[in-house]
C-alpha cells in the first residue's frame, strides 16, 4: 500500500511517479502480544469524572486554522477506513466506495491545495466479508487494503469455529486487515482469561493480516471495563484497538478514546511495541475528526497521526471534510452535492 | 509561511488567534483612557494622576487608567452611601431583577469581556472564554436568586452598608463577580478597587451596570495602585472591607481596620497541597496537575503548588508529568491553542525567577520542558522541582507562578502532616480511587476547599475561602451571603457601646447575702479559685492572686492572677484535647446536657455568687443561673443539628459544605452577666468541637471560676475548657498574639477589641469582637446561629463521582 507521507518530501513523488509501496507489516513491528497479566488489570484505575474533564478540553485547548486546518483534514483522509456496512450494500455500491477511497477529493481542490503530489487517498476500505472480493478487485493497484469486519460482527455471538472460519475466508478473499469483535459477555463478567484466549485464537487466524479488535465500548458499561478490555486485547496481540462497531447505543466518544489510548501508551511503555487506535462510529464532522487528531497528538505523539497507527472508521465523514476543504480554497461555504458521492 | 503540503508532513499546530480588533476598538472608542466610575458617571480623577495598563504579552500599553486619590475615594464612598438607603430598602425582587440583568449583560458581551481580560492579564483566551466569563454570569444569576429569597431566607438580617472591595489581578472580572454579586444581592452598595495591573474588565463592567440601569451609586469603581486601596481601607464611612490578594496585604488591612468596627473578609494566599495516593488514576492525576498549577500560569491563590506523592509511585508519576509538560504550549494569550499565556507583569516574573533560583541554590532539582518560551512579553515556562524538602523556601513560600514542587510521603498520616505543614490553608486536592481514604483525609486537611480527584473547580453555589493565614470569610453559596449581612437587632444596639472598663448597669440589689450559710458558728472554709487547665485545678504560674470585690468594695474572694505562661499551658492543653473535635456530636451534646444537669442542683449557690459579685438581686441572680442552664441546653440541642449542606453545583457529584470547628479558641467573656455571658461563649464554641481557653470577666470572675467544679463532675474531657482568670487586657493580648490560637472572641471595650484585632494580624486568626452591650437573656442576641457560625468555618469538599 501507499503512504507517500512517510517519505522525505524532498525526495518527492511529484510528477505521478510510481508510488512507493510498502506493506504495513513490513514496516511496523507487529504486536506479538504477551502473556495475560491479570495483576496489571487489577491495578488499573480510571477516574471517569477526571477523564471526562480531560476529554472536554481536548477540543477547546487545541484548534487548527487556515492552512493548518486544511493540512490536518487531508491527514484525516489518509487515516480514514472508509466504511460501508449496510445490509443493502451491493457490488455496485462497494465499487463506488472504492472509487472514492482512491480519489477522495476533487482534482481541482487537490490542485488548489497544491497537494496533487501527495496522492491523498483513504487508508483502507472496510466491508463485510461478502464484499471483500469485490473491494479487492476495485482497489487493485491502488495499494489500499481491504478490511473485513469479522468474527460474527457486530454482536460477536457466532459459533467460535464460524468466527475463525470467517476470518480465514476473508483472508482468502484478499482482505489484508481484519476487524474482529469481542464477546462482550467475557468483559462484563470479568472473564479476562477467556477473552484473552479468544483473541489469541483470532490473532493466530489473522496470520500476516492486521488485527483490529473492536471493544464495542458502548456495551462495556464502564470506563474501567474499557481500560481492562483494551489491555487484554493488546496482550492478546491486537495491532489496533477499535472503539465500536457503529451498532452499539453509544459510539466512539473522546472519554473512551482517552482510556483506550492510555492503554496503548502503557503497553508501549511496558513492551516497547507501538499499537494503533481506531475510533469508529458516529464521527461525521470534520471538526470531530480534528478532535480525534488532537487527542492522538496530545496523548500519544505524531506517529499516531498516520495510518500505520491511527484510523478513523467512518462513512459520511469524508463528505464534510470535502466541504470544509472547498471552503478553505474558495472562502465560500460549500454544499454536499458539489462533491462526488460515495 | 507554511504551506499545506509542508504542514501535512510536520503536523504542527499553527497560529489560531482570536481577533483582538473589537476589544481594541472598544478601548479606542473611549479615547484610550478611563476615568473613575462614581455615582453612575464617568468622572475625571481629582488627583490628576494616571498610569498605563499594559498588555503583558507584548509589553504595549493598552489604555490610560486614572489613579484615584483621597478626594476620589471619598467621592465614591459618598456616592455609595447616598445610594444605600434606597438600594437596601427596595424589595429583594427588585434587586434580583437588576442582578439578573447584569448576568444577562455579561453573557451578551461575553466575547468582548473575554478578549479584554486576556489582553489585560495575559491569560489564555481559552480560559477567559470557557471559565472566567461563564462563571461571572453564573455568579450574577445565582445571587439574583439570593436577592429574590433574601427576606425569607435571611429573616432578621440587614445589609452591612457600604462595602469597599479590593480585588487582585489574577481573575480580574471573576473577582468582581465574586465580590459584587453577593454584596449587591444582600442590599449593600459597593466601591470597588480593581487591581492596578488589570482594571479594564472592571471598567467595562461598570459600563455594563450603567447600561443595565443599575441605580447610580450602587456600584462605583476607583482605579489605582495600592495607595488607592489603602485610602479605601482607611475611609471612615466604609462598613466592610472585602479583600482578595496577598497575605502580606491582608495582614496590613487587618492592622489598618483594627478597632474601626469595619467588618472584614480576607481571601489570601496559599500553598495548596496536591496529594496523590498510590491507588490514584495517575494519567488523570497528571491532567489534574496541569489544571492545578499551569492554569492561569499558576497565578492562582488556590493553585495546587505542592505535589505530595506516595513514595511508591513518585517516579512513575513524575515521568508521566514530564512527558505531559513537553506537550504544554506557551504562547500569545489570544491564541486559541495555547495552554499558558503571559505572566501579568515584570515584577511578578522577577519574583518567580528569584524563587526558582533560590530553589536551585537550596539544592532542589529543577526541570523544564525542552521547548522555549516566547522571548517578547513576560513568559515563564512550566517548571517542576523534585528532591524538595519541606524546609526549602520553594516548599513554603507562595510562588504564584507555574512552578510545582514535589515531595513524597509514606503513609496517609504523613501525607496529612505534610499537607498541613504550612501557614496557609486555602485549598487541597486529594487523589485516590478509595472513597474511604478520600473521605478520611479531606476533613483532616486544614483548608477551606478540598477537591477529591479534581482541582480548581469553582461555582457560585459553593463557598470559597481559607483556613489559617489564607484568610477568613467565604464567597459563594449561602455561607457567602452571611458575610454581607448583619443581625437587625444591632441597629439600635450600636448606641449602647461600652465605655472602657465600664461596670455594667445592674439593678442595685438590696439583700446582702453572705457566701456561707447564715448563722453558722464556724468560720467559713476558705475557697480558693484556681486556674482550670487540662482538666486540672492549677495554681497561677505567677504565684499571685487578685482580690475580687463586691460593687461596694467589700472583699469577696481571691482568684488566681493568670499570666502568659498560664495561657501558654492552657493553649497546649487545649491542643492536646483535639479528639473533642472528632468525637461525635451526640457525645458532645451529652456532655453539655450533663454540665447543665450538674449545674442545676447548685442553682442557689451560683445565684449567691452572682449576687455577691454584682449585687444584682437574688431573683435576678437566680434567673441568670437558670438562663445559663437553658443556654447549655440550647447548645446541647444544637450540637448534633448544626449540619452542613450539600451544595447543588453543576457537576455530577456532591459538594459537601461541612461546618468544622475553628480549633483552639480564646474566649474573653463580657463583664455583664458573669455566668450567663461566660457560658454563652463557651457552650457554642465547644458544642461544635472547639477547645477553648476562656477568660472570665475580670471584675466578676468567681461564678465562672467556680464552674470548673461543675465541669469536673460532668465527664468533660480534660483540656476542652480551660479557664484562666486575671487581667482581661493582659490575658487577651497573649491569646490574640498566640500563633497556635486560631480564633478569639472578645466581648468588652472598644480599646480591647481594637487590640484583639490588631494582634490577630500576626497569624490572621479569626476574631469576633463585640463592643455593644448585648441583652444576653434575649435569645436572638444571646444565642443561636450567629454564635455557631462564628465558632465554625465551612469546608467545601468537592466529590465528583461516576464509574
Amino acid at each position: 500500500m501507499t503512504h507517500a507521507t512517510r517519505g522525505d518530501p524532498s525526495k518527492g513523488t511529484q510528477g505521478g511517479k510510481a508510488p512507493r509501496t510498502l506493506h504495513l507489516a513490513a514496516r511496523l513491528e507487529r504486536n506479538p502480544g504477551m502473556p495475560l497479566d491479570l495483576e496489571s488489570l487489577q491495578r488499573l484505575r480510571v477516574n471517569r469524572s477526571a477523564v471526562e474533564r480531560r476529554a472536554a478540553t481536548i477540543p477547546t485547548r487545541r484548534t487548527v486554522k487556515r492552512e493548518w486546518q486544511a493540512a490536518w483534514l487531508l491527514r484525516a483522509i489518509t487515516c480514514l477506513d472508509l466504511t460501508t456496512l449496510a445490509g443493502d450494500d451491493t457490488g455496485h455500491t462497494v465499487r463506488r466506495l472504492c472509487a472514492k477511497a482512491r480519489q477522495p477529493l476533487r482534482q481541482d481542490l487537490l490542485e488548489a491545495l497544491g497537494v496533487t503530489h501527495l496522492e491523498i487517498k483513504a487508508a483502507a476500505v472496510c466491508v463485510y466479508h461478502r464484499h471483500v472480493a469485490t473491494a479487492v478487485e476495485a482497489l487493485a493497484g491502488s495499494g489500499i487494503p481491504v478490511v473485513a469486519v469479522s468474527a460474527g460482527f457486530p454482536a460477536g455471538l457466532s459459533a467460535f469455529s464460524q468466527q475463525l472460519d470467517e476470518i480465514h475466508a476473508s483472508l482468502q478473499a484478499g482482505a489484508r486487515e481484519i476487524d474482529v469483535v469481542i464477546t462482550r459477555a467475557h468483559a462484563l463478567r470479568g472473564d479476562w482469561e477467556t477473552l484473552y484466549e479468544e483473541l489469541r485464537a483470532f490473532r493466530q487466524a489473522c496470520g500476516d493480516a492486521l488485527m483490529k479488535v473492536i471493544l464495542a465500548t458502548g456495551e462495556l458499561a464502564t470506563l474501567s471495563n474499557v481500560a481492562r478490555a483494551s489491555r487484554v486485547a493488546l496482550m492478546a496481540g491486537a495491532d489496533f484497538i477499535k472503539t465500536s462497531t457503529g451498532r452499539e447505543p453509544v459510539n466512539a466518544t473522546l472519554p473512551v478514546g482517552i482510556v483506550m489510548v492510555r492503554a496503548i501508551r502503557d503497553y508501549l511503555e511496558q513492551t516497547g511495541v507501538a499499537t494503533g487506535f481506531k475510533p469508529a462510529g458516529g464521527i461525521r464532522t470534520a471538526k470531530s475528526a480534528l478532535s480525534w487528531l488532537y487527542l492522538m497528538k496530545e496523548e500519544m505523539d505524531d506517529r499516531w497521526l498516520r495510518p500505520e497507527l491511527f484510523r478513523i472508521g467512518a462513512s459520511r465523514l469524508l463528505s464534510d471534510i470535502e466541504r470544509q476543504l472547498e471552503h478553505f480554497v474558495t472562502g465560500r461555504y460549500s454544499a454536499a452535492h458539489r462533491h462526488p458521492m460515495i | 509561511m507554511s504551506t499545506v503540503p509542508e504542514i501535512f508532513e510536520t503536523m504542527e499546530y499553527g497560529p489560531a488567534p482570536e481577533s483582538d480588533a473589537a476589544a481594541l476598538s472598544w478601548i479606542k472608542q473611549r479615547g484610550g483612557q478611563f476615568g473613575l466610575f462614581i455615582g453612575g458617571q464617568w468622572v475625571k480623577a481629582e488627583s490628576g494622576q494616571s498610569y498605563d495598563s499594559v498588555n503583558p504579552a507584548t509589553t504595549e500599553p493598552l489604555a490610560r487608567i486614572s489613579q484615584a486619590g483621597g478626594a476620589d475615594v471619598a467621592a465614591a464612598v459618598q456616592a455609595a452611601r447616598a445610594a444605600f438607603p434606597n438600594w437596601s430598602s427596595v424589595p429583594g425582587h427588585a434587586r434580583a431583577r437588576h442582578l439578573y440583568a447584569l448576568g444577562r449583560a455579561v453573557q451578551k458581551h461575553s466575547r468582548l469581556l473575554a478578549v479584554l481580560e486576556s489582553l489585560d492579564n495575559g491569560k489564555p483566551i481559552r480560559e477567559t472564554r470557557d471559565l472566567d466569563i461563564p462563571l461571572v454570569a453564573r455568579h450574577f444569576y445565582h445571587h439574583a436568586g439570593w436577592s429574590q429569597l433574601l427576606e425569607t431566607e435571611f429573616t432578621g438580617y440587614v445589609p452591612v452598608g457600604v462595602v469597599g472591595q479590593i480585588i487582585p489581578w489574577n481573575f480580574p472580572l471573576l473577582m468582581v463577580a465574586w465580590k459584587v454579586a453577593p454584596a449587591l444581592a444582600a442590599g449593600n452598595t459597593v466601591v470597588l478597587k480593581p487591581a492596578e495591573f488589570t482594571p479594564l474588565t472592571a471598567l467595562a463592567f461598570a459600563e455594563i451596570t450603567r447600561d443595565a440601569g443599575l441605580p447610580h451609586g450602587v456600584f462605583n469603581v476607583v482605579t489605582g495602585d495600592g495607595e488607592t486601596g489603602k485610602l479605601l481601607v482607611e475611609h471612615p464611612d466604609v462598613d466592610k472591607i472585602a479583600f482578595t490578594g496577598s497575605t502580606e496585604v491582608g495582614r496590613f488591612i487587618r492592622h489598618a481596620t483594627a478597632g474601626s468596627g469595619k467588618r472584614l473578609i480576607l481571601e489570601l494566599g496559599g500553598k495548596s497541597p496536591f496529594v496523590v495516593f498510590d491507588d490514584a488514576d495517575l494519567d488523570s492525576v497528571v491532567e489534574g496537575v496541569v489544571d492545578a498549577i499551569w492554569f492561569n500560569q499558576g497565578q492562582v491563590c488556590c493553585a495546587g503548588s505542592r505535589l505530595l506523592v506516595h513514595e511508591g509511585i513518585a517516579e512513575r508519576l513524575l515521568d508521566k508529568l514530564r512527558a505531559r509538560m513537553e506537550k504544554l504550549r506557551v504562547g500569545p494569550p489570544q491564541d486559541k491553542a495555547v495552554d499558558m499565556g503571559a505572566i501579568v507583569a515584570p515584577v511578578q516574573l522577577e519574583r518567580i525567577r528569584e524563587l526558582v533560583n533560590r530553589g536551585v541554590e537550596e539544592g532542589a532539582a529543577m526541570w523544564q520542558p525542552s521547548w522555549a518560551c516566547p522571548t517578547e512579553g513576560y513568559f515563564y515556562p512550566p517548571t517542576l522541582f523534585t528532591n524538595v524538602s519541606p524546609a526549602a523556601t520553594i516548599a513554603q513560600v507562595e510562588i504564584f507562578g507555574p512552578v510545582l514542587v514535589s515531595m513524597t510521603f509514606r503513609t496517609p498520616a504523613e501525607a496529612v502532616e505534610l499537607a498541613n505543614n504550612t501557614t496557609y490553608g486555602l485549598a487541597a486536592s486529594v487523589w485516590t480511587e478509595n472513597m474511604n481514604l478520600a473521605l478520611d483525609i479531606a476533613p483532616r486537611i486544614k483548608a477551606g476547599v478540598v477537591w477529591i480527584n479534581s482541582t480548581n473547580l469553582f461555582d457560585a453555589a459553593s463557598g470559597f475561602g481559607g483556613y489559617r493565614e489564607s484568610g477568613f470569610g467565604r464567597e459563594g453559596g449561602r455561607e457567602g451571603m452571611w458575610e454581607y449581612l448583619r443581625p437587625d437587632w444591632e441597629e439600635g444596639a450600636g448606641s449602647a457601646e461600652r465605655a472602657p472598663q465600664a461596670r455594667p448597669e445592674r439593678q442595685a440589689g438590696t439583700a446582702t447575702e453572705p457566701l456561707s450559710a447564715p448563722g453558722s458558728p464556724l468560720p467559713q472554709v476558705d475557697r480558693t479559685y484556681k486556674m482550670f487547665i487540662g482538666g486540672k485545678q492549677c495554681r497561677p504560674d505567677s504565684g499571685y492572686s487578685r482580690t475580687v470585690r463586691t460593687p461596694d468594695g467589700q472583699r469577696l474572694s481571691e482568684v488566681g492572677e493568670g499570666n502568659r505562661k498560664d495561657i501558654r499551658n492552657a493553649v497546649e492543653a487545649a491542643h492536646a484535647a483535639a479528639a473533642w473535635g472528632r468525637d461525635s456530636s451526640h457525645y458532645r451534646a451529652q456532655i453539655l446536657y450533663y454540665v447543665a444537669e450538674n449545674l442545676s442542683p447548685r442553682t442557689d449557690e451560683f445565684a449567691r455568687l452572682i449576687h455577691a459579685m454584682t449585687r444584682c438581686g437574688a431573683e435576678a441572680a437566680r434567673h441568670e443561673v437558670e438562663a445559663s442552664i437553658s443556654r447549655l441546653f440550647t447548645y446541647a440541642a444544637w450540637a448534633d443539628k448544626y449540619d452542613g449542606a450539600v451544595h447543588d453545583v453543576p457537576l455530577r457529584g456532591v459538594t459537601l459544605a461541612m461546618n468544622e470547628p475553628i480549633g483552639v479558641m480564646g474566649l474573653v467573656a463580657p463583664d455583664e452577666y458573669p455566668l450567663l455571658g461566660f457560658i454563652s461563649l463557651v457552650a457554642p464554641a465547644i458544642a461544635v468541637g472547639n477547645r477553648v481557653v476562656a477568660v472570665p470577666s475580670e471584675v466578676h470572675p468567681v461564678a465562672a471560676a467556680e464552674l470548673y467544679s461543675v465541669l469536673e463532675t460532668s465527664d468533660l474531657p480534660a483540656g476542652v475548657v480551660n479557664i484562666v482568670t486575671g487581667s482581661k487586657d493582659t490575658l487577651t493580648k497573649v491569646l490574640a498574639e498566640h500563633a497556635d490560637v486560631e480564633g478569639v472572641w472578645f466581648f468588652g471595650s472598644a480599646d480591647g477589641a481594637s487590640e484583639v484585632e490588631r494582634a490577630s494580624a500576626s497569624n490572621l486568626k479569626r476574631t469576633w469582637v463585640d463592643t455593644r452591650l448585648r441583652d444576653w437573656f434575649d435569645v436572638r442576641q444571646g444565642e443561636g446561629r450567629e454564635f455557631l457560625r462564628e465558632a465554625t468555618q465551612v469546608k467545601n469538599i468537592w466529590i465528583p463521582y461516576g464509574e
